[in-house]
């Protein structure tokens, strides 16, 4: 019988006004995967937070135990020394540096100063094999992929002797391929005798490898399931607090006219200036209609989408856009926006919001016309758009006046939505609508497009969730490699017949 | 995550709106009531430690003069710090367009073209075409700011001191053009003579005895506070009407009275001195415009969201290229209104006009608030930057103090600035 090797005890932790944890317990035997799992803002990322010291000890109530002790960590440096490593969400990686030195930064093998080179690439390249990366200790980071950067990063965590590695969400932005090597990277470690905690949104994962479940509701402890009890159906229901029966809302599609058109979309890269990203797409979407773009990553859907909205990836583009049979000047985001198209990015943060402004302002931005007379903003009518939409989608916060870079990834998604519901589009094309987004604010989410269907506008969805678009869509066209490879109505479709549909279109691609 | 709320049931939300805003009026206004305090504290402690001269009529005139063209300067930086960006340039566009402008009226045979207005609006131009030249580069071609403004300060000091013919100086020029920044408002309304003046024996009046109001700088003041309080009665009527807690009565009432007070008080030491100096005018015209741009107006709201996340206002149809070029074309304008007010304090162009300034103009606008990464700043906080920066300059220099000296109180004040806003921020 194994022994426990982590146990936190009665851990509450307050922010101003708000608690974040309140008595949570979690208890980790040694050699397990325990996964973590609950909504964004349930208070997962805190409880790591204070197991790792970056709450320091005295800024929390509660006890914690690690390999038979009491500790009171005071920083990050004091959890590290103990073997306790966390891999963080959004990774730590300087790009111009190589992987070697990424790996031993701030922790060199040097003497008085001097950084002895071949020791450290000896112990590189010891550390890539354990996880699997076959790549040059002096490669630069930035000339590597994410998941192999992912892969940098578990590296980097072996170096410090690690005895229970904690990874926060470390697939959020990784492809099916990378996301798969991971996990069975994380079984070979336990199979090697580690124990790690794994916080994930991906319910199959977390099927897949965890022999342990603890469930985190508004930062209490909900319930610890054991590897027979878990189910994805048995987690989300203790996720949410309720039954989810059907993650999708019901919806009666009322399909009109075709209103969008794209023809022959062509698309160049904006650095290889002779490479070809996007190869004479053909599309449409009528009144009402729901449209879903599927596709593996890098199929070129996000650089089609960008594109169309103003010319905002790529050069050479040529193709034709007709709004209602019309065809329409889509050059600049300004006119695209005049003429009812509005893009939601998958990339919130870096594309999406003013994180250093706050909610109001962030909704009003692509339409600050509609609440300005020349020029001049009515404070007053900008504050009722702002709570209405608030109101509408249902964004958590204290006011409209909260910063959105304080919100969580489910209300920030809110927000830009809210920004670009209030630009009144006729058409909107929504990017990844979900991403790193939880159960409950999905639903939220899926309700609002619904919504925006029955009210007659002409919504485009891209998204790597196959589940996704067969439950929200109407009909589904399939990309690959810069081409529309199959088209078909959500109704026939189902995942195997668009992964056959993407295979296929390789095949012709060659 | 950690930041995030507790979810709380959406009926709750009206009632705990209100305490909250009211909360959070204090706390994000405390910076703004904190630099104008600081501002009140330095000008105190100066008027004690110069035995009461510095805000004697002449030497609050004195002051004003001395520090305008730094203020106008730094509304101009204000935009482009807050829109990321820096300018490096504009003391030696000050300095070149004061030696332009002394060479139309003074040395080149221009005719009519050489009316001090004529030539004003001309400089005026030509410091928009400056700003545009610059930023053009930093909008179409990304080439960082900080690169391009470098090199044009070699530029136009380097044609500054060309234009003037190596070390010397161009002069006087035209009294019509100094009155810019030396003169005083004209009293249309007529002197008042509260106590007449003493005469001495030999029939002469003796300066600076008796007591004569300059009438139309009273009712300027007094229109302009009537109109402050006016604004800010009518915001929070307007706040109230549309059910929105403003912030607590007497903390406006505290706030309308202090401001009004003090602006009083200053009206009157002017009004008893020879009134409102000509450029006090000028900054008071220039520092609304800009509060109304930046806080009211759509293209001040486009320049905070550029600066916040350039991309991100890309993609809401923003047109970032123009915006940063615009940005930079009212830098210009505004060096080159601050070099026309240089030269007029002087009566002369002289080849280091303006030498250094740029670092005032920054200093002035980050000891008001604003963030070198950009996105955040008031315009407000640059000008009460701008005058803790000139206050102290004036009071140092009356006490006698060494310039040298001086140089290191206001580095340890920008240094200090910035760091209480990096703790408050940090503990926030």
């Amino acid at each position: 019988m194994a022994s426990t090797i982590l146990e936190m005890r009665d851990i509450t932790k307050t922010f101003p006004g708000v608690k974040a944890l309140s008595n949570v317990n979690l208890s980790v035997e040694e050699g397990e995967i325990h996964a973590v799992v609950g909504e964004n803002g349930a208070g997962k990322s805190t409880l790591m937070k204070v197991l790792s010291g970056v709450y320091p000890s005295g800024t929390y109530d509660g006890q914690i135990i690690f390999n038979g002790e009491e500790c009171q960590f005071k920083g990050i440096h004091d959890s590290e020394r103990k073997g306790i490593v966390i891999i963080h969400q959004e990774l730590a990686l300087v790009p111009m540096l190589s992987i070697a030195e990424n790996i031993f930064l701030g922790n060199e093998h040097a003497r008085y100063g001097v950084i002895d080179w071949d020791a450290n690439e000896e112990r590189t390249s010891a550390l890539l094999k354990k996880v699997g990366l076959k790549e040059d200790p002096k490669t630069l980071i930035t000339n590597i992929g994410v998941g192999k950067q992912q892969l940098v990063e578990i590296a980097k965590a072996l170096s410090k002797e690690v005895k229970l590695l904690i990874l926060d969400e470390p697939t959020a932005s990784l492809s099916e391929k990378d996301s798969q090597a991971l996990l069975d990277l994380l079984l070979e470690f336990k199979r090697q005798g580690m124990t790690s905690i794994l916080i994930s949104h991906k319910l199959n994962e977390v099927n897949r490898v965890a022999d342990k479940v603890t469930v985190i509701r508004d930062g209490r402890t909900i319930e610890t399931l054991a590897k027979k009890d878990i189910s994805e159906d048995r987690i989300i229901t203790s996720m949410v607090g309720r039954s989810l029966d059907d993650r999708y809302p019901p919806r009666e599609p009322d399909i009109g006219e075709v209103v969008f058109e794209v023809k022959n979309w062509s698309v160049y890269h904006p650095i290889h200036a002779e490479r070809q990203v996007i190869k004479g797409i053909d599309i449409n979407v009528r009144k009402g209609e729901v449209v879903g773009i599927a596709g593996l990553m890098g199929a070129g859907r996000t650089e089609f989408a960008m594109s169309l909205f103003g010319r905002s990836y790529g050069r050479r583009i040529s193709g034709e856009v007709l709004l209602k049979g019309k065809p329409v000047d889509v050059s600049s985001v300004s006119k695209a926006v005049q003429h009812g198209i509005a893009y939601v990015t998958e990339d919130r943060k870096t594309y999406g919001l003013n994180l250093i402004d706050h909610i109001k302002h962030n909704i009003t931005l692509a339409n600050l016309g509609g609440v300005s007379r020349h020029s001049v903003i009515d404070d007053m009518r900008e504050l009722a758009v702002a709570n209405d939409y608030r109101k509408k989608t249902n964004i958590r916060a204290s006011s409209v006046y909260q910063m959105t870079g304080n919100l969580s990834g489910g209300n920030q998604q809110k927000v830009v939505l809210s920004k670009w519901l209030f630009a009144d589009p006729d058409v909107l094309i929504l990017d990844e609508p979900t991403r790193g987004i939880d159960v409950g604010a999905k639903y939220e989410i899926y309700t609002i497009i619904a919504r925006l269907a029955s009210e007659g506008k002409a919504i485009v969805v891209i998204s790597s969730e196959m589940p996704e678009l067969l439950g929200i869509t109407d009909r589904i066209y399939v990309m690959n490699e810069g081409r529309i490879v199959g088209e078909m109505p959500a109704a026939e479709a189902s995942q195997e017949k668009i992964m056959r549909a993407i295979v296929r279109g390789e095949g012709k691609a060659a | 995550m950690s930041t995030e709320s507790a979810p709380a049931p959406q009926g709750n939300v009206a009632e705990e709106q209100r305490p909250r805003i009211a909360v959070s009026a204090l706390t994000t206004n405390l910076r703004e009531y904190g630099l104008i305090l600081a501002l009140i504290a330095i000008m105190v402690f100066f008027q004690f430690t110069t035995n009461g001269t510095l805000f004697k009529p002449v030497n609050l005139s004195n002051l004003v003069q001395q520090n305008s063209f730094i203020i106008v300067m730094a509304l101009g930086m204000l935009l482009v710090i807050v829109s990321g960006h820096i300018d490096l340039s504009v003391g030696s566009v000050a300095g070149f367009i004061g030696a332009l402008a002394a060479m139309m009226m003074v040395i080149w045979p221009l005719g009519p073209f050489s009316n001090p207005l004529v030539v004003s609006i001309i400089c005026l131009i030509v410091g928009g075409a400056i700003g545009a030249a610059q930023g053009y580069w930093i909008a179409y071609h990304r080439i960082p700011s900080f690169i391009v403004t470098l090199a044009g300060m070699l530029i136009f000091r380097g044609i500054c001191q060309a234009l003037l013919g190596g070390g010397s100086s161009v002069g006087p020029l035209p009294d019509g053009f100094k009155a810019l920044s030396s003169g005083f408002i004209p009293d249309v309304i007529g002197p008042l003579t509260l106590i007449p003046p003493t005469v001495n024996a030999a029939g002469k009046t003796i300066m600076g005895s008796g007591l004569t109001l300059h009438m139309t700088t009273i009712v300027l003041g007094l229109i302009a506070v009537l109109a402050y309080a006016y604004f800010g009665v009518r915001t929070r009527r307007k706040r109230e009407r549309h059910g929105y807690e403003a912030e607590p009565f007497a903390l406006f009432v505290v706030k309308t009275l202090v401001g009004s007070a003090l602006a009083l008080f200053l009206v009157y030491q002017f009004a008893s001195y020879r009134g409102l100096p000509v450029v006090l005018l000028v900054m008071g015209v220039l520092i609304s415009l800009f509060v109304f741009v930046t806080k009211r107006m759509t293209i001040g709201r486009r320049i905070y969201a550029m600066g916040g996340n350039s991309k991100a206002a890309q993609l809401s149809g923003i047109n970032t290229e123009r915006l940063t070029l615009m940005v930079f074309i009212n830098m210009g304008v505004l060096s080159a209104l601050g070099g026309l007010i240089i030269a007029a304090r002087l009566g002369q162009a002289v080849p280091a006009a303006g030498l250094g300034s740029e670092l005032d103009v920054i200093a002035a606008v980050f000891i008001g608030g604003a963030s070198a990464m950009g996105g955040v700043g008031q315009v407000i906080g640059a000008v009460v930057g701008g005058f803790i920066m000139g206050v102290m300059n004036n009071g140092m220099s009356i006490m006698g103090v060494n310039v040298d000296w001086q140089q290191v109180v206001k580095g340890l004040v920008l240094l200090g600035a910035v760091i209480f806003d990096v703790y408050n921020k940090n503990k926030a």
